[in-house]
């Protein structure tokens, strides 16, 4: 019976362990809510961040720090209006410890707060906001993934590398947009180029015509953006039926080809975009982690997925530096924070705002992959401005 | 860049146009107000989605729309809003809130919720240039065309048939069409069918412009009702001007004031019904 063999391990870990915890709370498995989307528009992405969650977990055995672990899932749906009650239902409901989530940008900032308000750690396997790790930050606030500034900053900076002195940024107007046209017009100037002009139309709107029409006369030599999913796939093949591609080359945050390079087609071929993964990445552990993956899940990996196994290696190396013992926060944030997370993506450390300090790959679009051609940007680091922490 | 901007307008207002006719004439003749006519624009657009993904021509996706657009047209004005034309507006709001419901929870059983692209059909893919710096795709001056010849045909089945003079009189009078003797039910099955079939037909022809995503009628609709009140209700004439006037002002407020891109065409409803309660085009 697995509940007196559960007993059993905690009797005999209070006995052993001289620095007596709370028995109970060491033996009982760790509770870490996902709330992710499992339904709507980004339901795949919660999905393969979740198998490679328990890719990682399965690998240890499902024990972090010599504590089990026992997921317990959330579907926020994508849906900010619902943010607060499904965090509510996740740390009181589902009586979750720790949390990993989210998807969607504006249904994070609840978790966020909650993160903030209650002291409960937060993981951010997707969501690129800013505000998270600057104005926002916390000590046991950590993100896996990218701020939204950092693959648009590469790309601005890629650009410059290659010659352009002026472009346009063209997005949705709306805060990741926004913030990675912030990151693009940085790396330009870093290189000693100018964004001259952004563009933007209401989120999600998808007549792009009136603003393509204005590309000609901008007297730019490249144009970014930031459009993701299928906003994108219409984006990039407007762009290129309005004979704009030959003359005025596009590129973009990587998620502009990321999952869509199918729909996209021919207008997407050639197309230039920086992002913090990509194919063709040739270390070990990426090789490893595809095939794994791919027996798993049924598909192959993706950016999603490596973010995912990437929060399960942070919870990890906190925990074990906690001995398995959440309530222990110095310990388990100082072991976050130590760590060199050994990524798929190739190994990362986290800034002093917790955001991943990563190469941001330049990568070019053909036939059907994100080919990594360089670095855009080496170990880049988000800004953070205006994060302190207490 | 304006030439530019003028096409974008009016390729864009065409579009419009075809889901207001539809829109406007049923809230003119029958008095109801059918929230759920972005659905079927939905409808079209995944109609020309299926029809691609199982490699048929997107071509057969027209004829398909308009034949099934009258069909389920002709079955809901039989089957649910013939029942609830007496009843209260609320209720009439409910029904075809119920059916916005009903469609969106049907696609996404049969489609699920992603977004979906759709190839523009080989034969139209390549680009005219239209300006000096600026192409359009083939595909987008044929659904341009096309927009024209379907108004035309509209206008002209309308001023030129005994059917189409019902249909203009019941817009104006509902209580003209018992006065002359005409049966009023079955003008109302024909113009609950053709407004429907316009609908699912515009969203078949727009689907490799807009792509397919849920929920994607929504948008189209609000803008539709402002086309029907601004142009009058029931003014077929009124909802083609006004959707021409509408894909002006959106485009050229998106193109040359975008912070109030968003709030222009309700800026110039709000000034049109100070101006004309009724509408531009109301008579009486």
């Amino acid at each position: 019976m697995p509940l007196t063999r559960r007993r059993l391990g905690a009797l005999a870990a209070a006995t052993l362990t001289p620095l007596a915890r709370p028995a109970i709370a060491q033996g009982a498995p760790l509770r870490v809510g996902l709330m992710l989307p499992y339904s709507g528009t980004f339901a795949a992405l919660g999905e393969n961040i979740t198998h490679a969650i328990e890719l990682y977990l399965a690998s240890r055995d499902n024990k972090l720090g010599g504590r089990a672990i026992q997921l317990v899932r959330l579907d926020d749906e994508s849906s900010p209006p619902n943010a607060v009650q499904n965090v509510n239902r996740l740390l009181g409901r589902d009586r979750a410890e720790v949390m990993i989530g989210t998807v969607h940008s504006g249904v994070v900032m609840a978790m966020v707060q909650a993160a903030r308000e209650k002291g409960v750690p937060l993981i951010i396997p997707n969501a690129g906001n800013v505000a998270a790790t600057r104005d926002l930050c916390a000590p046991t606030i950590f993100r896996s993934s990218f701020s939204n500034w950092q693959p648009a900053y590469g790309m601005g900076r890629a650009l410059a590398a290659q010659g352009v002195r002026k472009a346009a940024w063209i997005t949705w107007d709306y805060a990741a947009g926004k913030e990675s046209g912030e990151g693009f017009a940085d790396g330009l100037k870093a290189g000693g180029a100018e964004l001259v002009k952004v563009l933007t139309l209401p989120f999600p709107e998808v007549n792009f015509q009136p603003l393509l029409a204005q590309v000609p006369s901008l007297g730019v030599e490249a144009v970014g953006s930031f459009f993701a999913g299928g906003g994108a796939v219409q984006f990039v093949k407007e762009y290129a039926a309005a004979g704009l591609r030959e003359r005025f080359p596009l590129c973009g945050s990587g998620f502009l080809t990321e999952g869509v390079l199918g729909p996209q087609g021919a207008a997407a071929e050639g197309i230039r975009t920086a992002l913090h993964y990509g194919d063709g990445i040739d270390n070990p552990t990426n090789v490893k982690f595809r095939a794994a993956f791919q027996a798993k899940a049924g598909r192959p990996a993706d950016v999603y997925a490596v973010q995912g196994y990437d929060a399960a290696q942070m919870l990890a190396a906190g925990l074990d530096a906690a001995k398995g013992d959440i309530a222990a926060e110095k310990e388990f944030v100082a072991g976050i924070r130590a760590a060199r997370i050994d990524s798929p993506r190739g190994a990362f450390t986290l800034s002093a705002s917790h955001n991943p300090v990563q190469d941001i790959y330049l990568r070019e679009a053909r036939g059907g992959e994100n080919r990594v051609i360089g670095v855009a940007a080496a170990q880049l680091a988000d800004p953070g401005t205006g994060c302190r922490m207490a | 860049m304006l030439g530019a901007q003028l096409l974008n307008g009016i390729q864009h207002g065409l579009l419009l146009f075809l889901i207001s006719a539809g829109l406007t004439l049923i809230f003119g003749v029958l008095g109801m107000i059918n929230l759920a006519h972005g659905a079927m624009f939905m409808l079209g657009a995944y109609l020309a989605f299926a029809v691609v993904g199982a490699g048929a021509p997107l071509w057969l996706a027209f004829p398909a729309a308009i034949l099934g657009g009258v069909a389920l047209g002709a079955v809901l004005e039989r089957g649910l809003f013939r029942w609830f034309r007496e009843r209260e507006h609320l209720d009439q709001v409910l029904l075809t809130f119920a059916l916005i419901l009903l469609f969106e929870e049907a696609r996404a059983a049969l489609f699920g919720n992603a977004f979906h692209g759709v190839p523009v059909p080989a034969l139209l893919d390549f680009s005219v240039r239209v300006t000096a710096d600026f192409a359009y795709s083939a595909y987008r001056l044929a659904v341009l065309a096309a927009c024209l010849v379907i108004a035309a045909l509209l206008f002209l089945v309308l001023e030129r048939t005994r059917t189409g003079a019902a249909i203009r009189a019941a817009a104006e009078k509902p209580d003209m069409l018992d006065l002359l003797g005409m049966d009023a039910r079955r003008i109302h099955t024909i113009v609950f069918a053709a407004g429907t079939a316009l609908a699912v037909l515009a969203g078949a022809l727009a689907a490799p412009l807009t792509s397919v995503y849920p929920n994607m009628g929504e948008g189209f609709l609000i803008v539709a009702f402002v086309v029907v009140i601004v142009g009058g209700a029931g003014s077929v004439a009124g909802a083609f001007w006004t959707a021409l006037m509408i894909g002006m002002v959106d485009t050229l407020g998106k193109a040359y004031v975008p912070a109030l891109a968003g709030l222009a065409i309700y800026v110039l409803m709000a000034a049109v019904l100070l101006w004309r309660p009724a509408g531009l085009f109301a008579r009486g």
